[in-house]
């Protein structure tokens, strides 16, 4: 069964059509690449799937029931997460207070509950490590880097058990090495099951990673392929609308 | 090569005492303490108990509201209806009391008109999105309207049955001398920095003053937490005109005129950044002392008052032009 199915969703804002009847499934362990032109519609599905928007029309199902999501607080608790575009990082905070807003850690009784900085500190420095990360949870965002800055948002996905990890153009400002890790990261959500949308415009990363390339244009799916049917050329088509749609 | 990764995450960049050291409130607190010892030698009038029980009582009214201030400050507000919320809530206490109620009434007259005030300021900025600077300005007007319809713009010194309560509340020094006012500035200083330091609450009004959208997108409760804060402003308003009043032991319609910027400016001179994001419940303290040891010292040497306002701005000026100094050697 699909982790996630989704079913004739459309979005419009007022006259605009952002997304029109685009279905498509993704199973356990898969990594999906989501690709398309600036405006296609990418980022206005992924923050249907994410619950920062609820399409104007279609259904999700997430292992077969359905998901109404209203807010990204109800997606992560479906077990979806996701690593924004702008990475969604406070600089006046400590990488560790990134990595838990919004579900900070806290220890008392009731409602006498204060943060508990300890475990915050001790579980973000556990995730860093696993990430192979060297970043300091102590330390302000503001003076990171950007793989650390990557790294930061990364990790806040890694706090639960995370079904669906949707990732929104992880690779496009950071160094050639750190691209490396993050696609290593990738792979490593893939080996535990865990299923991943890598949106991107860089080719060779999900030609690198992705077992399955979706391609959208003006808010429509054109292409589903599995990468090894598919070519760069190809997608490179379908996105600027050189080749029209393939099956 | 024998640092590892984990000694690496272990690893803080910045030392604790690096941190303090490198912090506006802090240089402004060594700046506050030089300047009552240079006082201290420089005339016999400044460190006599009378005096510095008039300074640190001076300091509790524009400290207190200082404190709600630089919440508002820290997610990236503004509350310029401080002075008029506080005039309004002054006499609405008093003419409650002045009617015959006792003094729990009216103050829970008084602290309730606050709360209505910061939640109406609450709802228009974060719900219908409008900015704070005109939704206070707007209240700047219309609280001071109010507190002048409620009394008839007339002076109120007759408190009624309680009167004696009230008086003894504001101008009392109950605990060893120190005068009330201090005691509840205090109270409410340590309660202030530990809601920002050790509660989620706090966290998340530093998360929205960063980066209101990142906080939007992890789920913060933006809005409701933006209520909370302008309520919380309009609150130290009214706990500070509720004092002042027992302080006076009368309320004209003017008090608290100005007292918005006086506010401001002991929260920025404290280190609360207008932009949003930083700011200590400390540097709310530590600033509004700064101002009070200015206004204090210039009487004290003999300086004309009309001085007073170059001394201050100077203060304000010199405060944040200092930060940006050390900043710029930071980045090169």
């Amino acid at each position: 069964m699909a982790v996630l199915e989704l079913t004739n969703i459309s979005k419009h804002f007022g006259a605009i059509q952002a997304v029109n009847d685009v279905s498509f499934s993704i199973e356990a362990g898969e990594v999906v690449g989501l690709m398309g032109d600036n405006g296609a519609g990418k980022s206005t599905l992924v923050k249907m799937i994410a619950g920062n928007f609820s399409p104007s029309h279609g259904t999700m199902r997430m292992d077969g029931a359905e998901l109404v999501l209203n807010k990204p607080v109800e997606a992560r608790r479906h077990g979806i997460e996701i690593v924004h575009q702008d990475l969604a990082l406070c600089d006046n905070l400590t990488a560790a207070a990134n990595v838990f807003l919004g579900r900070e850690i806290r220890r008392g009784v009731g409602p006498f509950r204060i943060l508990d900085y300890a475990s915050m500190y001790k579980r973000a420095g556990q995730i860093f490590a696993e990430l192979k990360s060297e970043t300091r949870p102590r330390d302000l965002v503001k003076q990171m880097s950007g793989g650390q800055r990557q790294a930061v948002a990364i990790a806040r996905t890694r706090l639960s058990e995370a079904k669906i990890v949707l990732m929104d153009e992880p690779t496009a400002a950071i160094s050639v090495r750190q691209v490396a890790e993050v696609l290593n990261l990738i792979r490593h959500l893939r080996d535990q099951g865990i299923a991943v949308v890598l949106i991107s415009h860089r080719m060779p990363d999900v030609f690198d990673v992705a077992d399955r390339v979706i391609v959208m244009r003006r808010g429509r799916k054109v292409a589903d392929k599995r990468i090894a049917a598919s070519s760069p050329e190809e997608v490179t088509g379908l996105i600027t609308g050189a080749i029209e749609q393939v099956a | 090569m024998a640092i590892t990764l984990d000694q690496t995450i272990a690893h803080k960049q910045q030392s604790w005492l690096a941190e303090k050291l490198s912090s506006q409130t802090f240089w402004v607190l060594v700046a506050v303490i030089l300047a009552c010892i240079f006082l201290s030698f420089a005339t016999d009038s400044f460190a006599t108990s009378k005096n510095l029980y008039n300074i640190t009582r001076n300091v509790t009214f524009v400290a207190i509201i200082a404190l709600g201030m630089t919440l508002v400050i820290i997610t990236g507000g503004i509350d310029l209806s401080v002075g008029s919320v506080l005039c309004l809530c002054s006499m609405i206490l008093g003419v409650v009391m002045h009617a015959g109620y006792s003094i729990e009434v009216g103050i829970a007259a008084s602290i309730a008109t606050a709360l209505v005030i910061g939640a109406c300021h609450g709802v228009l900025i974060a719900y219908i999105g409008m900015p704070s600077f005109v939704v206070t300005l707007a209240t700047l007007s219309i609280a001071r309207s109010l507190a002048m319809v409620a009394s008839g713009n007339t002076v109120v010194f007759q408190f009624g049955p309680d009167h004696d309560k009230l008086l003894a509340l504001g101008g009392g020094a109950w605990f060893f001398g120190i005068a009330n006012p201090v005691v509840y500035m205090v109270v409410l200083a340590l309660l202030t920095g530990f809601i920002l330091r050790w509660t989620r609450f706090g966290r998340y009004i530093y998360a929205i003053g960063g980066n209101e959208h990142a906080a939007i997108l992890t789920g913060v409760p933006v809005r409701q937490i933006k209520v909370a804060v302008y309520m919380i402003s309009s609150l130290s308003a009214g706990i500070a005109g509720i004092i002042q009043t027992g302080w006076l032991g009368a309320i004209t319609t003017n008090i608290g005129t100005g007292l918005e910027l006086q506010v401001i400016a002991a929260a920025v001179i404290g280190g609360a950044a207008l932009a949003g994001g930083v700011g200590t419940a400390l540097g709310a303290i530590v600033g509004a002392a700064l101002i009070e040891v200015i206004r204090n010292s210039l009487g004290l040497l003999g300086i004309n008052a009309f001085w007073q306002g170059c001394f201050i701005g100077g203060a304000i000026l010199f405060a944040v032009l200092f930060d940006r100094i050390r900043k710029f050697r930071q980045s090169e």
